[in-house]
């Protein structure tokens, strides 16, 4: 819908100008989080971190396509789309700081905890799905986000399949960024596109420009109001292949350098969907510099509230660990607790922490 | 024989290095393990040197990496497939347990599979959700396959070309706390360590402490120390978890009568609870005080954060030697 430039090439969808804003300065509290979480890896403040940058024309248009009481199921670099369905910042920096506090979803948060182990929560989507619709919540759809390197394991065939068979409420949304760490598109599948594997599980699949947040909007809210009121005929789930790329390495533990050239990825820092999206507003009077300098203004002191936040968070009392593996400590676990405090008092933390 | 002064890491890359190049049958597969030369940079230079047929990048499907590993290894190739970590090897359990194990047996010794499933595995790198555990008692508890945790350079290289060589399959799990950690002496050419044989790598007489990989740093740590107060502590490094040295084990816990074991798996149906069983089935009259276990807790593996409460310390460590022999 939009081009390189911005400039409107196909039908705009119908969002109220005040989104289409929002969609803005989600995207660049993104890209800003992003920067500054990767600066944190490098200064030793924080873990390793994987980047999304390139990748917020696909998490902000999809995720703003949600309704208050659709569900939202991620993988692990979802860190934009989490935030706009309420995680809190604080939560992912403190996720990747080895704060188990990260994954405590907020109250009213319909979010699942990011999945690491690649294409495991695609399953836990159509499950999710399925249970919305064993209940009759007709009104709720599931989302579920995985990579291109996802599409070979195969949890994602069986998580599409059910979803085919059960026609649960589902959309499936791949960023095809290109990369498997190393591993390119093409080592992945012989197939031309991911989106034409929805064929085989007898639900609809769609390629859209991912890096187009319009029309990534578009397409998903499409899927998601066919999720919900599927026409005469028509199946619920939808495969999304939202074509993209990401612009930094797979986590800070990786030098992209080493695999891929520099040529490629110049080409596509040229569909950088931020530049796009603000090229059409600024073109169709929505916003003009002074809203853009206060948007980044609010971004940056976001992220800065919410990294202040996370690094002056208490750490985590070690005393957690026991407390959470079952509904209540078995006896074992009693007493490994009380053989590990018992320890603590004798040695202090000097006596587990190393340098 | 020459040699260099490598990492555990670069000793794996080595051992690699020399088997492929004694044997065309070898071969190396997995995610990122072609161009990029693994994420922990195992299998560095060999795609520049044996090309895409032999240094196969595969799509990222450990299920697919285990599943056709077994057919080729089948087929009379030896491949040594690899799991970028090993929290990531259940996709592909259903083939380690159902197929890789079991191949032998089934067929009555028709099919054999010599093909070695590496992965980096256990604690300590302030590493994301799902990089850290040390799951090696799945593995042991599967007949049919062998399991191998190397603690230095030398064996690392030695048992990695033993595991190759050998007739049947072998889980080689690779403590990446110390893949980088110290340097040691490994020969330049071929050599083999054998599987089965624990080392003992400190004698003493008052206590028997049995570890292996990584833990094996904060065990001689500890033993160390404890010098200070008087105790003589025997190390044993298992370095084969199944099938286990029971004579090496048996052997040390006669001449101390007392015993610690080390790791960081969870307590609950650890290499521990093996090596217990064994003093008590072999060595009874010889006990004089309880089998220590100090282990990871019976918890999920916490974030890092919190892992240094998780891991065995060297306090710890010494805790648990001082109760044995002070009981």
């Amino acid at each position: 819908m939009l081009d390189e430039d911005g400039t409107v090439v196909g039908e705009v969808p119908d969002i109220d100008d005040e989104t289409l804003v929002e969609m803005y300065r989600y995207m660049r509290l993104a890209r800003h989080f992003d920067t500054r979480a990767v600066s944190l890896q490098r200064q030793g403040r924080m873990g390793t971190y994987p980047p999304l940058s390139g990748q917020e024309g696909a998490q902000i248009g999809s995720a703003i396509a949600l309704d208050e009481q659709d569900w939202m199921v991620p993988s692990y670099r979802e860190h934009g789309a989490s935030l706009l369905r309420g995680l809190p910042l604080k939560q992912t920096l403190l996720y990747w700081m080895g704060h188990e506090k990260g994954n405590e979803m907020p109250e009213g948060v319909n979010l699942f905890p990011p999945a690491v182990p690649i294409a495991s929560q695609i399953p836990h989507a159509t499950g999710a799905a399925w249970a919305k619709k064993l209940r009759g919540e007709d009104d709720t759809a599931v989302i579920c986000y995985f990579g291109d390197g996802a599409t070979s394991e195969g949890d994602f065939h069986e998580g599409l399949n059910f979803a085919g068979v059960f026609d649960t409420p589902n959309v499936f949304f791949c960023n095809n960024n290109q990369w498997a760490i190393s591993v390119p598109r093409e080592r992945q599948t012989a197939a031309e596109t991911l989106a034409q594997k929805a064929t085989a599980y007898g639900i609809d699949g769609v390629q859209v420009d991912g890096m187009d947040p319009l029309a990534v909007y578009s397409v998903t809210k499409a899927a998601l109001d066919k999720a919900k009121n599927p026409g005469e005929g028509e199946g619920r789930p939808t495969l999304i292949e939202a074509v993209q790329y990401r612009f930094g390495a797979h986590t800070t533990a990786d030098d992209p350098t080493v695999y891929r050239d520099d040529d490629e990825v110049e080409e596509w820092k040229a569909k950088d969907p931020i530049p796009r999206l603000e090229s059409f507003l600024r073109e169709t009077g929505r916003i003009d510099d002074e809203a853009v300098e206060a948007i980044e203004e609010d971004v940056k002191q976001r992220v800065a509230d919410a990294i202040e936040a996370a690094e002056s968070d208490p750490r985590p009392d070690p005393s957690e660990m026991f407390d959470y593996a079952y509904a209540e400590r078995t006896p074992e676990i009693q007493a490994q607790y009380e053989e590990f405090e018992a320890l603590r008092e004798k040695f202090g933390d000097e006596g587990f922490l190393r340098e | 024989m020459s040699s260099q002064n490598l990492t555990i890491v670069q000793a794996v890359r080595d051992g690699l290095y020399t088997e492929m190049n004694l044997d065309d049958e070898v071969l190396v597969m997995g995610e990122d393990v072609g161009k990029n030369g693994g994420v922990f940079r195992a299998t560095e230079g060999l795609w520049d040197e044996f090309g895409d047929d032999r240094v196969i990048d595969t799509p990222l499907a450990e299920s697919g990496i285990v599943g056709t590993a077994v057919g080729m290894a089948a087929m009379g190739l030896k491949p040594v497939p690899e799991i970028q970590f090993s929290g990531f090897m259940y996709p592909g359990f259903d083939q380690i347990v159902s197929h890789m194990s079991r191949f032998r047996n089934r067929t009555r010794g028709r099919y054999t599979l010599p093909m070695v499933l590496r992965a980096p595995y256990g604690g300590g790198i302030r590493a994301p959700e799902s990089h850290s555990e040390s799951k090696e008692m799945f593995y042991a508890h599967e007949a049919g396959l062998k399991v191998v945790i190397p603690s230095t350079p030398y064996d690392t290289k030695g048992l990695l070309i033993s595991a190759i060589r050998d007739p049947d399959p072998v889980i080689f799990m690779e403590p990446k706390l110390i893949y980088r950690a110290f340097r040691g002496e490994v020969p330049e050419d071929d050599y083999t360590v054998p599987i089965g044989e624990a080392a003992v790598r400190r004698e003493g007489t008052d206590v028997s402490v049995f570890t292996f990989g990584a833990m094996t740093r904060p065990t001689l740590e500890a033993v160390e120390n404890l010098e200070e107060e008087g105790i003589d502590a025997e190390v044993v490094d298992i370095r084969t978890i199944s099938p286990l040295d029971r004579e090496t084990i048996v052997e040390s816990f006669k001449k101390t009568g007392r015993a610690v074991v080390v790791h960081e798996a969870p307590k609950n149906g650890g290499l521990g609870a093996e090596i217990t069983a064994t003093i008590q089935e072999e060595a009874l009259l010889y006990q004089e005080a309880p089998v220590k276990r100090v282990a990871g807790y019976d918890v999920p593996y916490p974030l890092y954060a919190l892992e240094d409460y998780y891991l065995p310390s060297v306090a710890r460590v010494e805790e648990g030697i001082r109760e044995a022999v002070n009981f």
